[in-house]
């Protein structure tokens, strides 16, 4: 999983659990009241369990390369993260605004380009881009949706005060995490389960499947869906083929496909099978070495020949990079008023784009207290905190800076917020962040809740589960 | 229907597990031998026909200056370098496996990911003679245990059969060339002319295909070897015997019948008359080796016919 540096300032931060009194919050008044009921070795026994749930399932990511067989478990947290109905609804409904938004904004850049045209982004940033497709002009994709699956990293800061941090658009992962953290909260603490109405999450592969049938290419009435792997080796493999068993669809490498008159198939053991949808978790540049990278292995090739005759559809789309890229994030509000004509509902983080001369100034005066990100950095790389970093450190941004500021993007440090964890000292406060999965075809689903990280070392901000993040259950309350 | 990769996983698998079990009969059969042999070159002898027979002979020489007993043992068992080891054999095993985790019961991955995992826990040195012994039962009954998970958890769907296809070629193939290698050792000039047999080598032998009971069971006589090989070649009330595999073979391959297999389960049918209508004394009459040499070369051509037909698509 993708995330990084959250930066904030750990004393200031709003807890979900508590408010600035030590008071706990009338929705968490349940799980306390059940906590100091619970004698501590069974907890511990618990968490024990927990443990051995996973190690059991195999939810572990694979540190292979390592002596054979060395796995990790990604720790799991048992105090719930718990957000009300009326926090959801207005969260749901700024996500499902965001993500719609950003669906028409890569049909508009792969089209007319109004957006561009009317000045409201500068087009050197999106067509100069990187992740821009050009071999994506002009296609049609079923029910002009570009980004089918779609993780939103949501932080707080305060009461009711909540900031998109990212979106991922591309292969976001950590889904299967969400649905077997509940699982196995439901199987340890089922009484808990009594006592808080809770909204299910279970059906998301459910959803999913149905979300990516109802974007077969036109006139496929039954549609065969397939989820595209890198391999047994990616990090995210079980991932892969948790949703694949889930879903009751085929797990298929590059090498299980084939395109042959513009038409893609699997090979199976009864010969050639069409395949009419395919959930790819390979990134762009690997998916047809005749159109991208001609050095992969892990691809099909001739697959964007028959995906532009319109033949299968990928989920996402190729191209969605363009959206969801560093330098793009700060217009999202502005695509927002432009496609939609509303007003954000969740705020972005404020951003500076240090290209523009102002924004510029402030921030090289301000670097002590900023977090400075590169604009093409991925998973906490290139970047400034500032309130943490030494002189040296600042003084060597200031000159990177200096020389790019096309490179750059500054945000305030945020109080992001904290929700009470087990560590070895007992239960202490512990930042947190989350990441809804919304899917959009012909309407736009999110399970409620999503994928809560936690950073489990004290005034840590990185939930990275390479760095000792861990993962909560994750509770919308029905009422 | 299923991917061609996934079903070529599972018959990996199977191959490689029962690779591993068969390959521990041998070394258990040879040590069982040892102790009965006076002479060490004799035993040396047998060591030497057994590399030979499983074609390792050549990549022990690379290695290894002169054939003993506890350095063929070692690069057998042991040898993580040598890809013909057991070790090797359930890490491919496992590898396979893996690679399909999410077509397999999640008690078929727990059985097999924790032979592996008890594997690297397992002392590899300095083993004495009972400690081997226990080291070759335990690959057995972690064999046994996979296919039992396997019988009682998993789907009959196509990847049952390629699971049950890749066990049984894989058992014919090594039941083969235990009985040519090991009848060849106590009788050299031919079975009618084996006079006196040497009771304990043949029971050794019947033990190491699990067959010493049967044996008793089946002929209620002395053991002579004529019957060792007809109980191991022709009855197919024996599990592990050449008419059993090739009868479980033809079964599985007409369940995953397609358009282009019609001539891999002709010669598998074909094969399967040859076992059941064969007769001992017309076999031995023949010659036994040279019985055993056309069964390995039949079984070959079917392992790379099925490879063909199912495993990899003919397409694109």
């Amino acid at each position: 999983m993708s995330g990084g540096l959250r930066p904030a300032m750990a004393t200031m931060s709003y807890d979900e659990m508590r408010d600035g009194q030590g008071r706990v919050r009338r929705h968490y008044q349940g799980f306390d009241t059940w906590l100091a009921g619970v004698p501590a070795d069974r907890l511990d026994q618990k968490r024990a369990e927990a443990d051995l749930l996973f190690r059991r399932v195999g939810i572990t990511f694979a540190v292979y390369g390592e002596e054979a067989g060395s796995e990790r478990l990604i720790p799991f947290d048992i105090v719930p993260r718990i957000i009300t109905a009326q926090e959801w609804r207005k969260l749901f409904r700024g996500l499902r605004q965001r993500v719609n938004a950003l669906n028409a904004f890569l049909s508009d850049i792969y089209h007319e380009q109004e957006i561009l045209k009317a000045g409201r982004i500068p087009p050197e940033h999106v067509l100069c881009n990187t992740q821009y497709r050009p071999e994506m002009q002009d296609i049609e994709v079923p029910e002009d949706i570009y980004a089918h699956i779609a993780g939103i990293d949501v932080v707080r800061a305060g009461e009711g005060e909540f900031y998109v941090l990212e979106d991922n658009l591309r292969v976001p992962s950590g889904v299967s995490y969400m649905l077997e953290d509940r699982k196995v909260m439901m199987r340890l603490f089922p009484e808990l389960f009594a006592r808080y109405a809770v909204e299910p999450v279970e059906h998301y592969p459910d959803i999913l499947l149905d979300n990516l049938r109802s974007v077969a290419p036109p006139g496929v009435r039954e549609p065969t869906v397939a989820l595209l792997t890198p391999g047994a080796n990616n990090s995210a493999y079980f991932e892969h083929a948790f949703l694949a068993q889930q879903m009751g669809i085929e797990l298929v490498e590059g090498q299980d496909l084939l395109v042959r008159d513009g038409f893609v198939f699997m090979r199976t053991t009864r010969g050639p099978k069409r395949v009419h949808v395919i959930y790819r978790r390979i990134d762009d540049d690997f998916l047809d070495p005749l159109a991208f990278r001609p050095d992969s292995m892990l691809g099909v090739p001739g697959l964007l020949a028959a995906y532009r005759a319109g033949h299968v559809t990928i989920a996402n789309a190729i191209g969605t990079g363009v959206a969801d890229d560093k330098s793009i994030y700060p217009y999202v509000p502005e695509m927002i008023r432009f496609y939609l004509e509303e007003e954000p509902i969740i705020d972005n983080v404020p951003t500076r784009i240090l290209r523009k001369s102002e924004d510029l100034l402030y921030t090289l005066d301000h670097l002590d207290e900023l977090v400075v990100k590169e604009v093409h950095g991925a998973g906490g790389y290139g970047m400034l905190v500032g309130p943490k970093a030494s002189s040296a450190e600042i003084e060597r941004f200031r000159t990177l800076i200096k020389a790019h500021p096309e490179r750059y993007i500054a945000q305030p440090t945020l109080a992001l917020s904290t929700c009470p964890t087990f560590v070895e000292e007992g239960i202490a406060p512990r930042h947190i962040d989350l990441r809804p999965f919304v899917l959009s075809g012909s309407d736009v689903r999110i399970v409620p809740g999503g994928l809560t990280r936690v950073a489990l070392r004290q005034g840590s901000l990185v939930v990275n589960s390479s760095q000792g993040g861990g993962t909560k259950d994750t509770w919308v309350l029905q009422r | 229907m299923m991917l061609s990769r996934t079903a070529d996983h599972l018959y990996w698998m199977s191959r490689y597990t029962e690779r591993a079990e068969n390959l521990a009969r041998m070394l258990e059969v040879n040590t069982r031998m040892g102790l009965l042999l006076r002479q060490d070159e004799q035993l040396d002898l047998a060591w030497a026909a057994t590399l030979a027979m499983i074609g390792q002979l050549e990549g022990y020489r690379a290695r290894h200056a002169m054939v003993s007993a506890d350095r063929v043992i070692a690069y057998l068992a042991f040898d993580a370098g040598n890809p013909g080891s057991i070790v090797s054999h359930l890490h491919s095993a496992r590898e396979n496996a893996r690679a399909v985790r999410g077509t397999l019961t999640s008690e078929q991955w727990e059985t097999i990911n924790s032979t592996w995992l008890e594997l690297g826990g397992l002392r590899r040195e300095g083993l004495s003679t009972d400690e081997l012994i226990d080291f070759f039962e335990w690959v057995k009954f972690r064999s046994h245990l996979l296919r039992g998970v396997t019988q009682g958890t998993m789907l009959r769907d196509e990847g049952f059969d390629f699971t049950r296809i890749g066990t049984f070629l894989e058992r014919a193939d090594s039941t083969a060339r235990i009985l040519d290698v090991q009848l060849r050792l106590l009788a050299p000039e031919g079975l009618e002319a084996a006079g006196s047999v040497d009771y304990y080598k043949y029971s050794a032998l019947l033990a190491s295909v699990s067959a010493f009971e049967i044996y008793r069971k089946v002929y209620r006589d002395r053991i002579t070897p004529d019957r060792v090989a007809e109980l191991l070649i022709l009855r197919a009330d024996m599990p592990r015997s050449l008419h059993r595999c090739v009868n479980e073979l033809t079964t599985h391959l007409a369940a995953v019948a397609n358009d282009q297999s019609g001539e891999t389960i002709r010669r598998a049918g074909e094969l399967h008359a040859l076992l059941l209508y064969g007769r001992i004394d017309l076999i031995l009459e023949e010659g036994l080796h040279e019985f055993l040499a056309n069964f390995l070369i039949r079984i070959r051509d079917l392992g790379r016919r099925i490879g063909q037909d199912f495993l990899v698509s003919s397409a694109g």
